[in-house]
């Protein structure tokens, strides 16, 4: 025994010996508090080769995993945008070769690939992401490497980056709207049913802010798990609490157990409908008819008349890997794509840098089939129109309200006055 | 391999200086930051052969244990970004309330570490003195592992302000006072990874020599007989648990400054699922085996992964079905299949030997 | 009060739906001591075959009842295909079929997503399961009384099987005592394989249920395989009436939670609760007494 104690004690020595071996080896990297720790970000050399008549750019999204089942078409519709870039000639007069990579619904996997697109496959830009925890692992990458992120999907807000731009709907030009929908019809008690994780939280603590400041009461709040399908305890409180309305902000399958607990309780859109966040045209069909009769804020519906609209719906349902209808992250991710081709026309160039000095002159537009957006060169989002739609027996929408004019993105509610400036100030110190 | 230590020391020593000395020459920044990565899953996988393929205990929940390292240390780069100030994400759902209680020791640098040592050991120690005295083992055991690493998960995807929830905590701008973007940091952060990946093999190499080594394969092969020899087979199988789980945890805990992020899906049932695959791959009883297929299957992942994704999932789900099927000691046994039976080890007789154990587990 | 009388009965079809996951689990494990992780993709095959016979037979009020005999038959053959292929290998490791199970599952799941619309696929209720009834003052919607009622009739119809048939008495014979049920002269080959196929197909008849309470999709079978296998090992190994007892249980703790907690914390309570009550009861609620040592 006494031997077995000394060799473990040799053990231990030599692991110590490594360890100290290890910082002394690389003991010469700054430290914090040096000044180079003050300047951040030390970014390396962009290694983007623009020499050749191609530009490769990066598309991440899950292919694999849970959430496979939502992004493999973002995936689709920005293959067929690049194909018809090509097709009118490129970027820059230089053809898009695209890497796609697997995010495989792992945040660490996002943040591993953004790095290995930026450094080793050297692209300008990278495009895709979905759910707000794969953004959030991907915000520290392309901020320490100065590489360009654009992210396609409606989100909860209160952020922004020089490295990320964003093409779905902030806070105010989905979630306000909603409410300012449900005030117009006369709500006055409401019920808050979302997925356990980030967006929802968020999205429902901006929810309660508002709701104070519009006198709606909020009755009840309940989350379950992103993969969970059950919902039949959580809907039974609802029915209970008896309110006008239910603000659903689940993502994904669960929305299918959700959709049908809610009608064996015996809900009726009539009596309690439903306003949802994360239901577009591509997630009613698995839902089956049960879901017909209740709504979702959008900025973008295949119902829309815009005059692009009837193009994009035609050219994705020619298209190969089409899934048959178009929805809004779909289109969010198609903009994306055009947006950066407006964005290195304005610059002349696909430099980061470059790219960012062309969107401060808040002069980048482009025809979107929800209409005609404009970047907002200072927080790096797109102005958009406010839509509600209802959902009908073909799993289409008809449009029951429209905001009166584009909604101007502002991420941090700087504009409303009911959201408490202290809190506004935490977030974006935190975030400098 | 008892006969000739210093062949598997040798061995040892190659590989240390391959990783130490070698690697950081030849690979990029990002490769070697990604084999840093697979380091970590290499150290929970040396104890996972440890206490699978010598123990015979099918620890299907490691994430548990990768969590109490990955955790406290993801706390402790938390508070060191964050400041005086309270984490950012924190504000994000509740910006009044104060920090959570829990959170307030890992500011200290000498309590992280502690914890990252102690935590598993505790845990591990009381869940495996209840589940081994009580006799629990076999497909039980398995089962019930793997479903504390699912509640741990949920638990954690479900109190986002305490700690991240689903999204999990990241942006760490600081490794105990290192800038953490700093080329050479990061370099020091993968040389201590790999360094202790060294010192963990080395650590299984004297177990296995050791009188408690053999202790430890007859409680495998024969649980009842140790019993009547008059030894407590759960004092043997909790030794190798404890420091299974302490591998575990010293793997998460280095996880967190290399990959820059951690979240309950990388402790999961689908995470602790994919740690017994390189396990398996390299052959759960040998001493290298282990590590060289955890660095494998995150190898496959990154390039596999990226250049066929879809296929990758195939070749996943089929490592598993063809390694198990056909070589149930993984990829090291293939050398000795090929010289013949003379000079394979006891150890390395795998079949019937298992199968006895687990029989017992299954239908006792 | 109030609030509770529905809660029961909401736990009791969860603790349905678990029993019909559980029960082929707690067939072959019993038996043959496999521990089949494809157990949940088998149930997922058999939602998918729902979802296919739907496509033949539009009428729904029609197609659900031709789809649970189908789905039997599509998982059972799945399952008879495993065993065929690899499990008959692997019978002296019990715990590695465990792994190679994982590997097909994730195979299943993998081709699941690419051959079937990746946000998943409708299964319209019959119109008879709409609605609710209303017994004692209180409203039971339909399907959860579906849900049961299905559990129901595949354990009569399973223990009927072990218990009057032949190959039932053969099965029992070979859970109680392989060697001397193979002296017997019970061919355990057949018996294995005949178990595997019962036993796989009632996954697919719990995916038929799954199918009409939650998604139909390729992740959807990764939700119960756990909580089905702490089912099982929580009634005891080979007993019946020890699973259905422990399928109930955490049903009802489960909806009792998520009433009185949140979702997801009700999760990590029920896991939390089967833990500590195996560390109490390691053999399960109800034991086999066997007479063989090893």
């Amino acid at each position: 025994m006494s031997s077995t104690s000394k060799r473990l004690r040799k053990l231990v020595a030599a692991g110590a010996t490594v360890t100290t071996a290890a910082l002394a080896l690389a003991g010469c990297g700054a430290r914090a508090g040096d000044d180079t720790a003050g300047a951040g970000s030390s970014a390396a050399a962009s290694c983007v080769d623009t020499s050749g008549d191609t530009i490769k750019l990066g598309f991440l999204n899950s292919l694999t995993g849970g959430m496979a089942i939502s992004e493999k078409t973002v995936s689709n519709v920005l293959h067929m945008a690049a194909d018809e870039i090509n097709a009118g000639g490129g970027l820059l007069g230089k053809k898009i070769e695209y890497v796609q990579e697997d995010g495989a619904t792992d945040w660490p996997t996002f943040a591993e690939k953004t790095e290995k697109l930026l450094t080793q496959d050297c692209v300008a830009a990278i495009f895709g992401g979905w759910t707000s925890s794969s953004r959030k692992a991907v915000k520290p990458v392309v901020e320490k490497l100065n590489g360009l992120f654009f992210y396609p999907v409606q989100y909860e807000g209160l952020e922004s980056s020089p490295n990320i731009y964003y093409t779905g709907a902030t806070t105010n030009q989905q979630i306000i709207p909603a409410m300012d929908f449900l005030a117009s019809k006369g709500v006055k008690t409401l019920f808050l049913a979302g997925s356990d994780y980030v967006f929802p939280r968020t999205a429902n603590a901006i929810i309660k802010l508002y709701a104070a400041k519009l006198g709606i009461k909020i009755v009840g709040e309940e989350y379950v798990p992103l993969d969970k399908d059950d919902w039949t305890s959580q809907v039974a409180k609802i029915a209970a609490a008896k309110p006008d309305f239910i603000f659903n902000t689940i993502n994904g399958s669960s929305n299918v157990g959700f959709i049908k607990a809610y009608y064996d309780a015996g809900l009726t859109p009539a009596k309690t409908p439903i306003i949802s966040v994360s239901i577009a045209e591509e997630e009613a069909p698995a839902m089956g008819h049960e879901v017909t009769g209740n709504y979702a804020s959008w900025n973008y519906f295949q119902s829309l008349k815009t005059a692009t609209n009837p193009k994009f719906i035609q050219s994705w349902k020619a298209y190969p890997k089409s899934s048959g209808v178009t929805s809004d992250p779909m289109e969010a991710a198609y903009i994306s794509l055009y947006l950066y081709k407006a964005l290195v026309e304005a610059a002349g160039s696909f430099d980061v840098n470059a790219v960012n000095a062309a969107a401060k002159k808040n002069t980048i537009t482009f025809d979107a089939p929800e209409g005609k957006v404009t970047l907002d060169g200072e927080n790096h989002h797109i102005s958009k129109p406010g839509h509600i739609g209802r959902i009908n027996a073909d799993n289409q929408f008809d449009i029951v309200w429209a905001s009166d004019k584009f909604i101007e993105p502002d991420p941090y509610l700087e504009g409303y006055d009911w959201f408490p400036a202290d809190i506004r100030k935490q977030l974006t110190d935190a975030a400098g | 391999m008892t006969k000739k230590p210093w062949i598997s020391l040798g061995g040892i020593g190659v590989f240390a200086v391959l990783l130490l000395a070698v690697a950081p020459l030849v690979l990029t920044d990002h490769w070697l930051n990604n084999l840093g990565k697979y380091c970590c899953w290499a150290i929970a996988a040396v104890g996972i052969g440890l206490a699978w393929g010598r123990g015979g205990m099918l620890v299907m929940g490691q994430g548990v244990f990768f969590a109490l390292g990955a955790y406290s240390m993801a706390m402790h780069l938390t508070l060191e970004t964050a400041g005086d100030r309270i984490p950012a994400f924190m504000v994000l759902y509740d910006p009044l309330a104060p920090l959570p209680a829990f959170w307030e020791p890992f500011r200290g640098a000498g309590f992280t570490l502690a914890a990252i040592v102690l935590l598993p050991v505790v845990v591990a120690g009381a869940l495996g003195y209840a589940l081994f005295k009580r006799r629990v083992k076999g497909a039980y055991f398995a089962i019930l592992s793997q479903a504390l690493a699912v509640a741990l998960a949920v638990l954690i995807s479900s109190t986002i302000r305490e700690t991240g929830g689903d999204t999990g905590l990241s942006d760490f701008k600081y490794f105990f006072g290192f800038v953490l973007n700093d080329p050479a940091n990061r370099q020091m952060v993968y040389l201590i990874a790999a360094g202790l990946l060294i010192v963990c093999l080395l650590a299984v190499w004297q177990f296995y020599r050791s009188r408690f080594g053999e202790l430890l394969i007859a409680t495998r092969d024969a649980e009842e007989r140790v019993r009547f020899l008059g030894y407590d087979p759960a004092n043997v199988k909790l030794v190798a648990f404890v420091v299974s789980a302490l591998m575990a945890s010293i793997g998460g805990a280095l996880f967190v400054p290399i990959v820059g992020i951690i979240t309950p899906a990388e402790i999961g049932a689908a995470a602790s699922i994919l740690m017994i695959a390189g396990v398996a791959l390299g052959g759960r009883a040998s001493l290298f085996g282990p590590a060289l297929g955890a660095i494998a299957v995150g190898w496959g992942q990154s390039s596999l992964g990226s250049t066929w994704p879809d296929g990758w999932t195939y070749v996943l789900g089929l490592l598993f079905i063809v390694v198990i099927l056909f070589l149930p000691n993984g990829l090291s046994s293939l050398p000795a299949r090929f010289t013949g039976r003379a000079r394979r080890t006891p150890v390395e007789q795998p079949t019937p030997a298992i199968a006895a154990a687990e029989l017992e587990g299954v239908r006792s | 009060m109030d609030a509770l009388i529905p809660q029961l009965l909401n736990g009791s079809a969860q603790g349905a739906l678990l029993l019909l996951a559980a029960l082929g689990l707690s067939l072959t494990f019993g038996q043959m001591g496999v521990i089949n992780m494809a157990h949940g993709e088998f149930l997922m095959i058999g939602a998918f075959s729902a979802y296919l016979v739907q496509q033949v037979i539009a009428a729904s009020d029609l197609s659900i009842p031709v789809a649970l005999p189908v789905a039997f038959v599509v998982a059972g053959l799945f399952g008879l295909l495993l065993e065929v292929t690899i499990i008959r290998w692997m019978y002296r490791r019990p715990l590695d079929t465990l792994l190679v199970t994982v590997g097909v599952g994730l195979i299943l799941q993998q081709a699941a997503l690419q051959i079937f619309p990746s946000q998943g696929v409708p299964v319209e209720k019959p119109s008879w399961l709409d609605g609710q009834l209303t017994i004692l003052g209180y409203a039971w919607p339909m399907r959860q009384l579906f849900t049961i009622l299905l559990a129901a009739v595949c354990v009569a119809a399973l223990s009927a099987w072990l218990k009057y048939t032949s190959f039932g008495r053969r099965i029992r014979a070979t859970v109680h005592n392989r060697d001397l049920a193979e002296t017997t002269g019970i061919s355990t080959r057949t018996i294995d394989r005949l178990t595997f196929f019962v036993g796989s197909g009632l996954a697919g008849v719990a995916g038929v249920a799954a199918s009409l309470i939650g998604g139909t999709n390729s992740q959807m079978g990764a939700q119960y395989i756990i909580p089905a296998f702490l089912v099982v090992a929580a009634g005891g190994i080979g007993q019946l009436k020890g699973t259905i007892l422990a399928a109930w249980a955490v049903g009802v703790a489960l909806a009792f939670f998520a009433y009185w907690t949140t979702g997801s914390l009700a999760q990590v309570l029920a896991f939390i609760l089967v833990i500590v009550f195996l560390q109490l009861r390691p053999q399960g609620l109800f034991t086999v007494r066997t007479r063989s040592l090893a």
